[in-house]
């Protein structure tokens, strides 16, 4: 009875604000009050059920890949390792990205990243970032798996694919960049795509094999957070239709905390950055809101935001008013006059 | 009788070797941690299990990488 409210409620939600494509989230809160058997609902009382929205571990499951925390953070730019492990440990995120490079032979204090990266504690996530060529691309892929085999961490059967087109604008290659998933699937690998907020590419690098599909909200490092949030929605649309839990992930250009709520806040499953906190003035303190933003975009969009209207609702009552008002009250929008102002 | 030396492409840059020289001990020469780096020879890569046997031969082009701060 409880999940058939929710869900009703979800719909009528659904069918006010924005956009189509809505199902996807309707869909999201059955399985999670199924988690739930039907004695414990009955045993939690009445108002159980929003509670237990809220509490349930609301985890991702990315390939083989099940993750209790969305954001996906990078390990580059920092200043020093000892920022970045603690920024990593602030930020409470479980996956970390990495890079694969030539390994300097005479390093100054022959020190390694993962002297600061347990690969123990945190899923590794190999890139291939600079590559600009497919060829290349998956010769980076499978060098980073055979890293991550030698270090027994779980992160060796998955890749994130970038195959960049220019330095410039370190916009993907699209066309190279299916042609690099497309061979990394028939090797065996889960592949998380970089690609940009275009919605037919989008498109075939899921029929492509794709594990995840990864639209930027702008381009890499600019910090100019999600440019085109419409390019968004029709992705997450397209994508997760009939297939509601596929992970889409938001990788790249986020300036600030605000962004990566927004991200969530469109339905993204997840947010990947790396710049926006490392070269914060406070690296350790931009994770924390990092971390705290993920959590407010997501619940946020699991609790379903109330429609936009031209005017005003009160919260107090309307009724039982002592006071006088200044305009007659027929001059108050009829509530369907209100409706029509909010689709404008 | 000096050992005969071999002339390989190393990270980029030519180095001799002793002839029979395996990949483990090329690592462990240049003090290399080989349960960090992946190991390529002729852009071929050549498995941690396989560094104790694997010799290298004059003219190889060996690259060896490692994981380094990413996004």
């Amino acid at each position: 009875m409880k999940s058939l409210r929710w869900s009703a409620a979800a719909e009528k939600l659904g069918d006010a604000v924005w956009e189509r494509g809505r199902p996807a989230r309707i869909f999201r809160f059955q399985p999670r009050d199924s988690i739930a058997s039907e004695s414990e609902r009955e045993a939690r009382g009445p108002n159980s059920s929003r509670t237990h929205l809220v509490t349930m571990q609301d985890q991702l499951k990315i390939g083989d890949h099940t993750l209790t925390t969305r954001l996906i953070v990078g390990s580059g730019k920092y200043d020093t390792l000892e920022i970045m492990r603690d920024s990593l440990a602030a930020s409470g995120a479980k996956v970390v990205t990495v890079a694969v490079r030539r390994e300097k032979m005479y390093d100054r204090l022959g020190q390694n990243i993962l002297d600061y990266i347990d690969p123990k504690e945190y899923l590794l996530l190999p890139n291939t970032a600079g590559c600009y060529n497919a060829v290349d691309a998956v010769r980076v892929a499978k060098l980073g798996r055979e890293i991550l085999r030698a270090l027994e961490n779980p992160g060796a059967n998955w890749v994130k694919l970038e195959v960049l087109g220019d330095s410039k604008t370190l916009l993907p290659d699209p066309i190279a960049t299916i042609e690099a998933c497309k061979t990394l699937v028939d090797a065996g690998f889960q592949v998380l795509c970089y690609t940009s907020d275009d919605p037919i590419v989008a498109r075939r690098l899921k029929e492509a094999g794709a594990t995840s599909v990864m639209p930027a909200g702008s381009p890499i490092g600019s910090g100019q957070g999600i440019l085109n949030p419409n390019n968004l929605r029709i992705i997450l649309e397209y994508l997760k239709e009939g297939d509601p839990d596929y992970p889409v992930i938001i990788d790249a250009g986020v300036g600030t905390a605000s962004d990566v709520s927004v991200a969530f806040e469109l339905g993204a499953d997840g947010v990947l950055l790396n710049s926006a906190i490392a070269h914060a003035r406070d690296p350790i303190r931009m994770s924390i809101a990092m971390k705290h933003a993920a959590i407010a975009g997501r619940e946020a969009y699991l609790a379903g935001r109330i429609p936009k209207r031209l005017y005003a609702t009160a919260s107090s009552p309307e009724e039982g008013v002592i006071t006088t008002r200044p305009y007659t009250s027929d001059r108050t929008p009829k509530v369907d006059e209100r409706n029509s102002a909010r689709d404008a | 009788m000096t050992e005969p030396r071999i002339s390989i492409r190393f990270n980029g840059e030519m180095k001799e070797v002793p002839m029979g020289t395996t990949i483990a001990k090329l690592l462990e020469q240049s003090g290399i941690r080989t349960k960090l780096v992946a190991v390529e020879v002729n852009l071929e890569i050549v498995a941690h299990e396989e560094h104790a046997a694997h010799q290298v031969q004059a003219g190889d082009t060996i690259e060896v990488v490692t994981l380094v701060g990413g996004g």
